[in-house]
């Protein structure tokens, strides 16, 4: 007999990788990019390359020249690249994506100490900087499968800078709600599409590697709030649900494992705390969307959401009630 | 006691956190069979929660069965038998499966298996006279942690407590012997069931099974039906298949809806938690007054020929009890003493089989090789897959602090080291190690006080 391997319990371990958990999200993430190559062509294709090679290139010179060991293994980049491009309009300009990639993937996350120490999502960190930084190219808007007609692509609004002029009505020139779901209407790559978000929702509950809880809270925040501001317009409300990226934010982006709550009590309060900020943003602010910016404030609050939400061990609730018993 | 549906109880309290395993029960069908008698026997001074024994015997000495060759003067300890007749042919420290040395008396068997002139049924009508008698049998807990029975059974008459539960859960993967226990000894349980009962005045007794075994559920339940001279004391449970509902924390408050507080005992909370085969020995002890000289364990995974419940002496080679289930079919990879989640790998098979260990499991494959390490990504299934509401990655980084003070806040002596969290983990972090180091720094920071 030789070489036994000792080491220390549990000698057995779920078949759960990190790896495999960061391919269900790119799996879950396919339906989003197929619909965004249908309704605004190949330059969605192009662009999400783009993001993930970058996002991949970046992560790997910079893990090298920090000499740190490689982590391209675990695919968290291919992941901030492929959320990061489905963030972006199809009109964007690829260097403008190159910045992007390069705040998200060295900025946010490797100078943290990369997979897990971010303090921001960094898809959400990139995007930001570049609405700041190009903030008309990151606002101009193609129109749904106008490519298909081959003319030249012409601009568009998005539904959520009509929604900001709403006066008790539905304006008719929304797309139709039906239409909203399927993603025909402008917008950022990725987001449009709530069909294919949703399905990519559904999938990663399955899978077991996202909970419901914060898209729940997120969305059903955002959804309490917009009927009460609409005065019961549940039209108003389907359609502030439906636009921007709140889907895409409230199941993809608000969901990171990193910049999230690990307690269920934690992520309700993250989810709700989304959910205001979005509505608020959307509904007084100048900014047509606030999903991005509701994200990133409550990433910043998760460590004091952590600290206010943590768990008792077993059994302290009632050595405390004894201890007070034997005070009085 | 609620949710009586034809006269088996749920649980009362469902456990949080806790992993679903493959529960590869292999040998389940197979019912104990005795081993050939080894030739030599190894019996360490340590096999159990507490003081170390003395040996009482020396080389040269003739031992029988049953022959007292290790006892301490201490309250928690119990005292050790010879499992074979012969000679004793050393005295002195042996390497167990922990790796550690200890003391320990070598006997070279005569194959007689004589028992020893002094047995006799004990006597055990009060209280004392009990615990007295379940001390002399050298009985420990036998599902795995080896606590010295008879200390649990000395609790505070003028304490009260109310509730006896019998843990039947067995969730550790492969182990199949406490469901032996509940099919093949099913008489010896209600038998010792309701002696215990008796004694110690327990009003409710509660069996709880995991309810992947309905079978072992039903045997028991006819029987303690059959049996109603002594009212309806004795309830069955079912619980939930999910590791470590066996854990006695758990294991409280599943059957009583009681928390066990950090620190306390079962005892605390009124309850007093016994294995079913502890329960079992003592109802045969009371009987024949043979003590603990022999043990079942399951003898099972990928590597091992022919998988099997085996009945072996205390102190048998790990290597005899393999050659008698055929040998390895494959090289083995790791060998297991107790159960996948909890046990101890073994640096080789020369290692004598201790009271507490419950199973010896070999394996070929993949499956206990390590998963490669990764940083953690803050997923939260440690924290989610902790029984005791821990988090376990915090607690890892007050470890590498040496944060004493951060660390009791935290709850790291809680911890029982149940592995759910470095199961769930898949950055395959050696979560369980960074508990084990918390709770040495803080032993160490409380003695340097």
């Amino acid at each position: 007999m030789n070489k036994l391997t000792v080491s220390a319990s549990p000698h057995v371990r779920s078949s759960d990788t990190v790896t495999g958990i960061m391919l269900d999200v790119i799996i879950a993430l396919v339906p989003s990019l197929i619909a965004s190559i249908v309704l605004f062509g190949f330059r969605s294709l192009l662009i999400t390359a783009v993001c993930v090679g970058c996002c991949v290139l970046f992560e790997f010179l910079s893990r090298k020249i920090m000499k740190r060991d490689c982590t391209l293994r675990d695919l968290s980049a291919v992941v901030t690249g492929m959320l990061l491009a489905f963030n972006m309009p199809v009109s964007i300009p690829l260097w403008m994506c190159v910045v992007g990639c390069f705040f998200a993937i060295v900025v946010v996350k490797q100078f943290f100490g990369g997979i897990g120490q971010n303090f921001v999502n960094p898809a959400i960190g990139g995007r930001i900087v570049m609405l700041v930084s190009f903030s008309s190219a990151m606002t101009s808007w193609t129109e749904p499968l106008a490519w298909l007609s081959g003319v030249d692509a012409s601009t568009t609004a998005t539904p959520l800078s009509e929604l900001k002029n709403y006066s008790g009505e539905i304006s008719d020139t929304l797309p139709s709600l039906w239409d909203m779901f399927l993603g025909i209407r402008g917008g950022c790559i990725g987001e449009v599409c709530a069909a294919a978000i949703l399905i990519g929702g559904i999938y990663l509950i399955a899978r077991r590697v996202i909970k419901p809880t914060i898209p729940l809270c997120f969305i059903g925040t955002v959804a309490v709030i917009m009927l009460i501001a609409g005065k019961g317009d549940f039209e108003f409300m389907a359609y502030e649900l439906l636009s921007g990226g709140l889907l895409l934010g409230a199941i993809f982006m608000a969901t990171d494992y990193a910049t999230s709550p690990i307690t269920t009590k934690g992520k309700i309060i993250f989810g709700i705390g989304c959910g205001i900020i979005t509505s608020v943003i959307r509904l007084f602010a100048n900014l047509p969307e606030g999903v991005s910016y509701s994200i990133i404030l409550m990433n910043i609050l998760v460590p004091h959401i952590e600290a206010l939400t943590k768990p008792k061990p077993f059994g302290t609730e009632k050595e405390k009630k004894t201890k007070e018993e034997k005070a009085s | 006691m609620s949710n009586n549906s034809g006269g088996i109880l749920h649980a009362v309290k469902r456990v949080r956190g806790g992993v679903f395993v493959d529960h590869n029960k292999l040998t389940k069908d197979l019912p104990v069979v005795r081993i050939t008698p080894p030739d030599k026997v190894v019996l360490p001074m340590l096999q159990h929660i507490g003081a170390p024994c003395t040996p009482t015997v020396k080389v040269g000495d003739t031992v029988s069965v049953g022959q007292v060759v290790g006892d301490s003067d201490k309250l928690v300890s119990a005292p050790i038998h010879a499992s074979v007749s012969g000679k004793v042919v050393s005295v002195g420290d042996v390497k167990v499966a922990s790796g550690k040395m200890l003391p320990a008396v070598t006997i070279e068997s005569d194959g007689e298996m004589r028992l020893f002139e002094g047995i006799e049924p004990p006597k055990a009508d009060t209280r004392e006279d009990f615990i007295k008698a379940v001390r002399a049998s050298g009985l420990v807990g036998l599902g795995g942690a080896g606590f010295p029975t008879h200390v649990k059974l000395a609790f505070d008459p003028s304490k009260n407590i109310d509730t006896l539960v019998v843990n039947a859960a067995e969730c550790e993967p492969y182990i199949t012997v406490d469901y032996r226990e509940c099919i093949d000894n099913s008489w010896d349980v209600i038998g010792g069931v309701y002696t215990l009962a008796e004694v110690f005045g327990f009003k409710n007794v509660v069996i709880a099974v995991e309810d992947n075994k309905p079978d072992a559920i039903k045997i028991l339940k006819n029987i303690a039906d059959k049996d109603n001279s002594r009212g309806d004391i004795v309830k069955l449970m079912t619980l939930k298949s999910k590791y470590p509902q066996g854990a006695e924390k758990m294991m409280v408050q599943s059957a009583t809806g009681r928390r066990v507080p950090p620190g306390k005992l079962p005892a605390d909370v009124g309850c007093v938690v016994m294995n079913i085969a502890s329960v079992a020995f003592i109802s045969r002890y009371l009987k024949t007054g043979k003590p603990l000289v022999s043990r079942s364990m399951t003898v099972s995974g990928s590597a091992v020929k022919e998988p099997k419940n085996v009945r072996v002496p205390i102190g048998i080679e790990a290597q005899d009890v393999i050659d008698f289930c055929g040998g390895f079919k494959k090289d083995p990879v790791k060998i297991i003493a107790g159960g996948p989640m909890m046990g101890t790998a073994l640096i080789d098979t020369h290692v004598p089989v201790l009271k507490s260990n419950n199973a010896l499991l070999a394996f070929a494959d993949g499956k206990v090789t390590n998963k490669r390490q990764s940083a953690c990504i803050h997923c939260g299934r440690c924290a989610e897959a902790c029984p005791m509401s821990l988090l376990p990655t915090e607690i890892e980084k007050l470890a590498l602090n040496k944060d004493a003070e951060g660390l009791v806040k935290a709850g790291v002596n809680v911890c029982m080291e149940c592995g759910s969290c470095a199961y769930s983990c898949p950055a395959a972090k050696p979560l369980v190690q960074y508990m084990r180091l918390g709770k040495e720094i803080v032993r160490e920071a409380g003695a340097k006080k």
